[in-house]
């Protein structure tokens, strides 16, 4: 694993696959206006594994969505390799999503009427060239529990049927947002383990959202922000595994 | 308190639209059972204080020809409080300008000058012109229906054959008269080609030798009378006009033009009460489904109030105050579109009536009936949803609903699951997950269909009932009655008339009829002496293929076999109402189909022999060539002895045009309401299933379905709901039709339950239009989705 980390995180080679200028995003609240970011330049590149580390509040969620394809930014540029998102219109949107995003979020968001499968073929029915589900759900360890509802499911295993619906259409990136916010801790590290060596087998990009310094410690970059600013990129010289560490 | 309804009111602001759609559902259930019952009070109330007015008769009888001396003992039997004789005889009419005789009635007014010659019962109201002024000359005064519709006006002279002597008639006065609001004699019910005039008794005693005798009489009752002493006053009337060709007295029951008023008026209470019915039925739904999901989504709200210490009692008054609201919306707005609605519809129907006040009247007791039904109605929809929050503990109630659970499908379980997409099979999961919901918009759907059928179908109804009863029943073009039973020979003069392809003679005898196996059920009826092969008027059974003409027997149709409660086979009495009187038990020997009247068939001869009057004939069946029809016309008003002539189209056509204008109205104002009840179900269940589900739509947006994949989510389950609700529709409104039918049995005619295919497309394309209008309201409120808000929290 430490040679992959190492490559990805050198940064050296290709162009980045993000590449966002002067992004500021203004929500307008009722009668006030919030700013959500302030000017946020980065490069994020393929296979890296990039931790946004923030309190709540910091914009962390706004970036993240922007890059997701889920919201525009108010001024400046983002763009996907040479594909500009902040031109885009709702569909082209939605095709952007559709074809090289996978999502992850807080509280899982899977279909209550649908099993573990079902939710994975969700998604593979309308790619190009995704797995079978029951591949993708073998990768998060739930071989096992395919024609369960999420309703018979514990919190750690809905994630990762999220994990294996966003994987399973073979996106180019990885989009978590605070992936273990909603689980306990040993299923929160079992679920990062599975973004992990999904970023290691597959090479798909992946940023991941966290308040939670610890889990950094995993990822090949971190980028800490406050107040709608990126305040610092630390690059991990040593990666660790998720197993390894503890908050 | 006051932050608890301060908070009421920003949440009833926040689902304003539902709040809308619902409340105009309760208004629709009120409006309509405010309107009509209104409108059946305020009518009854009308004809009440009219007929109290014009001291309408209570009791009727005619008579061949009865002394005036006579009249003291009429006068003198117990119970009657008032009596009074007069002369009247059927006549035709020749108008100036006009090709169509037409029949008329004319009464002699009381001997006198001045208001001394104004009949004491059946009071005639003068509307226009003046009174006649000399009793002995051919002055007249005509009813309004006839002289509106045949453009008569004070001055006016007409011709009328007076005993079969041409005679010049001037109308100098317009008047209504309670006897003959609805002027009409069974089977001719046609009220703009039967005049009623009145004129001077001397005058018309004098052209029918009936000086110091009279040939009608009409009795009204002391105050306290009741069914049972107009009974024995109808019995005693009978016994003293028997020896004078009484023909059987009767009450109002069997009087015509009261006897279809009543009925109309009648129909009004059954549209006010089981339509509305169906509007509260789907309101409470609403309300309840509305009220849960409110509770549903202020599950930590409802634990925050309960922490801080509210009772559950003023939480529960807190959820029951946001139905209040609602049905209070409901109420102010169904009270006064009822209210307009009654005020139009009695105006309509007094119009039509020739009520001479149209007065509309709204007791208090109908909105208080209405609100108070509204209120329970609403209230016990609530009951499950507020028990749910006073159940619910203040811990449980902070944390979030645990996901809902689901199910394969029953189609899926027996192996069917791979035919169907993912997509389809969320919807059917879910709409399986929820049953009763699912299950409760399919049923406001089928409502909807039901209402819009059951307010269309008439005109289906109408047209069938005229094209069996005089296309393929009523064969003649014109009938014409005799004032007298004359020899059959003499079919062949009228065969002889200009224009006559066919002519067939009837003895038509007014009878009434006793039942032998329910002890006293009778009714008065005409007994048609058809002859044998006839081929004008067939009798027909109910696949509609002719029955031959039995040779001896009675045939009776089967509204009268229904209401005499016999068969063929068994046998009733039969007492004629002329001549002799003559009382006969007769075998009933078929029963045959009809819509209209209840009426008896039999073999001419054979009713020749049992009247004992040799071969006679009393009715005139003739077909004509359509070009020598003002020939024929012109030919009859030349020939005496004809007292009434009815055209076959022109009953057609009456019928039609009096039936279209209620239809239409009827028509319109079910169609807004079921209309208002499709919205009302679709809109609000697809704004509730949003609501729930805005968060998985959103998910699966996230994932990159487009909006149109994820609105077919949402949408496809309404679309479901319709497909199954629709179809449902047409068998409750084909159900409803029949129960409305059921409840409005009427005397003069029943209609079938005939409903044409494009009543169904028109109540489904209606309700489709209701429920794509609201599928695509609810669309744009999909594409809005915040992605973003959404994912943010769990819901």
């Amino acid at each position: 694993m430490t040679a992959t980390t190492a490559s990805a995180g050198s940064n050296a080679g290709g162009a980045p696959v993000f590449t966002a200028r002067g992004l500021t995003k203004v929500y307008r609240m009722g009668e006030v206006e919030v700013v959500a970011l302030r000017g946020v330049d980065l490069d994020i590149y393929g296979g890296e594994f990039v931790v946004l580390l923030g309190p709540s509040g910091s914009g962390k969620s706004t970036l993240l969505n922007i890059l997701g394809g889920l919201d525009v930014p108010s001024g400046g540029t983002a763009m996907w390799h040479d594909h500009d998102l902040t031109r885009a219109d709702e569909a082209g949107l939605t095709r952007y999503r559709r074809e090289h995003v996978g999502f992850v979020f807080q509280f899982y968001n899977l279909i209550p009427s649908l099993t573990a499968r079902e939710n994975v073929a969700l998604v593979t029915e309308m790619s190009q060239h995704p797995m079978t589900p029951e591949e993708a759900l073998a990768l998060v360890g739930l071989g096992e529990r395919l024609d369960h509802y999420p309703s018979q499911l514990s919190g750690g295993e809905q994630q990762r049927v999220a994990i294996a619906r966003a994987v399973a259409k073979r996106p180019d990136v990885l989009l978590c947002d605070e992936p273990t916010g909603a689980l306990d801790y040993p299923t929160g590290k079992l679920v990062l383990e599975v973004i992990a060596r999904i970023n290691a087998t597959l090479g798909t990009t992946a940023v991941v959202i966290t308040h939670n310094a610890p889990i950094a410690r995993i990822a090949d970059r971190v980028m800490r922000l406050a107040d709608g600013r990126i305040v610092s990129i630390e690059v991990n010289s040593a990666r660790v595994s998720p197993s390894e560490i503890s908050w | 308190m006051r932050m608890l309804d301060r908070k009421l009111l920003r949440d009833l602001w926040r689902v304003k639209t539902q709040v809308l759609t619902i409340a105009l559902v309760v208004a629709g259930g009120i409006a309509g059972f405010i309107g009509m019952l209104s409108t059946h009070e305020s009518l009854k109330l009308l004809q009440s204080a009219y007929y109290e007015r014009a001291r309408f008769a209570h009791v009727f009888a005619r008579v061949k020809r009865a002394p005036l001396a006579i009249e003291r003992r009429i006068a003198q039997i117990p119970g009657v409080s008032g009596a009074e004789t007069t002369v009247s005889y059927d006549v035709l009419l020749d108008i100036p300008g006009t090709i169509e005789p037409y029949a008329a009635r004319i009464i002699a007014l009381p001997d006198g000058d001045g208001t001394d010659s104004r009949p004491r019962i059946n009071q005639v109201t003068l509307m226009a012109g003046r009174w006649i002024d000399a009793p002995a000359s051919n002055q007249v005064l005509v009813n309004e229906t006839f002289a509106t519709a045949r453009k008569l006006k004070p001055g006016d002279r007409i011709a009328a054959l007076l005993n079969g002597k041409r005679e010049q008639l001037e109308i100098t006065g317009i008047v209504l008269s309670p006897e003959y609001i609805f002027p009409g004699r069974a089977g001719l019910g046609d009220e703009t080609s039967f005049g009623i005039f009145w004129m001077g008794r001397k005058r018309l005693a004098a052209a029918y030798n009936m000086e110091g005798a009279f040939n009608g009489v009409a009795l009204r009752l002391s105050e306290h009378s009741n069914s049972a002493s107009e009974a024995a006053v109808i019995g005693a009337l009978d016994r003293v006009l028997e020896p004078y060709g009484g023909t059987g007295a009767h009450g109002r029951g069997e009087q015509w033009s009261h006897r279809v008023i009543t009925q109309e008026i009648d129909q009004q209470r059954v549209f006010g009460v089981v339509l509305p019915s169906i509007f509260l039925a789907v309101a409470v739904f609403l309300l309840n489904v509305v009220l849960t999901r409110q509770i549903s989504l202020q599950r930590g709200q409802i634990a925050a109030l309960k922490a801080l210490g509210y009772p559950d009692r003023a939480i529960g008054m807190h959820y029951l105050k946001f139905v209040l609201v609602i049905v209070a919306i409901g109420m102010v707005l169904g009270l006064a579109v009822g209210a307009w609605f009654g005020r139009g519809i009695t105006a309509m129907y007094a119009g039509f009536f020739r009520f001479p006040s149209h007065d509309y009247r709204l007791d208090p007791w109908i909105p208080l009936v209405a609100g108070f039904a509204a209120i329970i109605a609403a209230g016990s929809g609530v009951l499950t949803a507020l028990f749910r929050v006073i159940r619910l503990p203040p811990a449980e109630a902070m944390r979030a609903e645990s996901p809902p659970t689901f199910h394969a499908t029953l189609l899926e379980r027996f192996g069917y699951g791979r035919v169907y997409s993912t997509q389809v099979r969320m919807i059917l999961r879910d709409v399986e997950r929820r049953p009763l919901r699912a299950a409760a918009t399919v049923l406001g759907v089928a409502a909807s269909v039901a209402i819009l059928i059951s307010g269309t179908w008439w005109k289906d109804a109408t047209e069938y009932l005229l094209d069996v009863e005089f296309r393929l029943r009523e064969r003649e073009h014109i009938s014409l009655a005799l004032t007298d039973p004359v020899s059959s020979a003499a079919v062949h003069d009228f065969a002889h008339l200009p224009g006559v392809l066919a002519a067939e003679a009837a003895r038509d005898a007014p009878v009434r009829l006793y039942s032998g196996t329910r002890g006293h059920v009778s009714y008065r009826t005409t007994l048609f002496g058809l002859p044998r092969d006839t081929q004008m008027r067939l009798l027909l059974d109910k696949q509609l293929l002719p029955v031959p003409l039995p040779p001896a027997g009675i045939v009776l149709n089967s509204r009268l076999a229904r209401y005499l409660d016999v068969r063929a086979g068994d046998t009733v009495e039969v007492q004629f109402l002329q001549g002799e009187r003559r009382r006969t038990r007769v075998p009933v020997a078929a029963v045959i189909e009809e819509m209209m009247e209840r009426q008896a068939y039999m073999n001419r001869d054979a009713l020749n022999r049992l009247l004992g009057e040799g071969d006679a004939i009393s009715s005139v069946r003739v077909r004509l060539d359509p070009a020598r029809r003002t020939a024929f016309l012109q030919a009859v008003k030349q020939t005496p002895r004809i007292a009434a002539i009815v055209e076959i189209d022109a009953i057609i056509q009456h019928f039609r045009r009096t039936s279209a204008r209620f239809i239409l109205v009827f028509t319109g104002i079910l169609t807004v309401f079921a209309a208002i009840i499709a919205i009302g179900v679709v809109y609000n269940n697809a704004r509730i299933a949003l609501a729930e589900r805005a968060w998985e739509l959103a998910s699966l947006r996230v994932l990159g379905f487009t909006r149109r994949e994820v609105s077919g989510l949402l949408l496809g389950e309404l679309a479901l709901e319709l497909l199954v609700g629709l179809p449902l529709g047409w068998v409750m409104g084909y159900w409803l039709s029949w129960s409305i039918i059921q409840l409005m049995h009427t005397d003069t005619f029943e209609l079938p339950v005939i409903i044409e295919p494009h009543t169904y497309a028109y109540a489904t394309l209606t309700a489709l239009a209701a429920g794509v209008v609201s599928a695509l309201i609810v669309r744009r409120r999909i594409d809005q989705l915040n992605l973003v808000s959404v994912l943010k929290t769990r819901e």
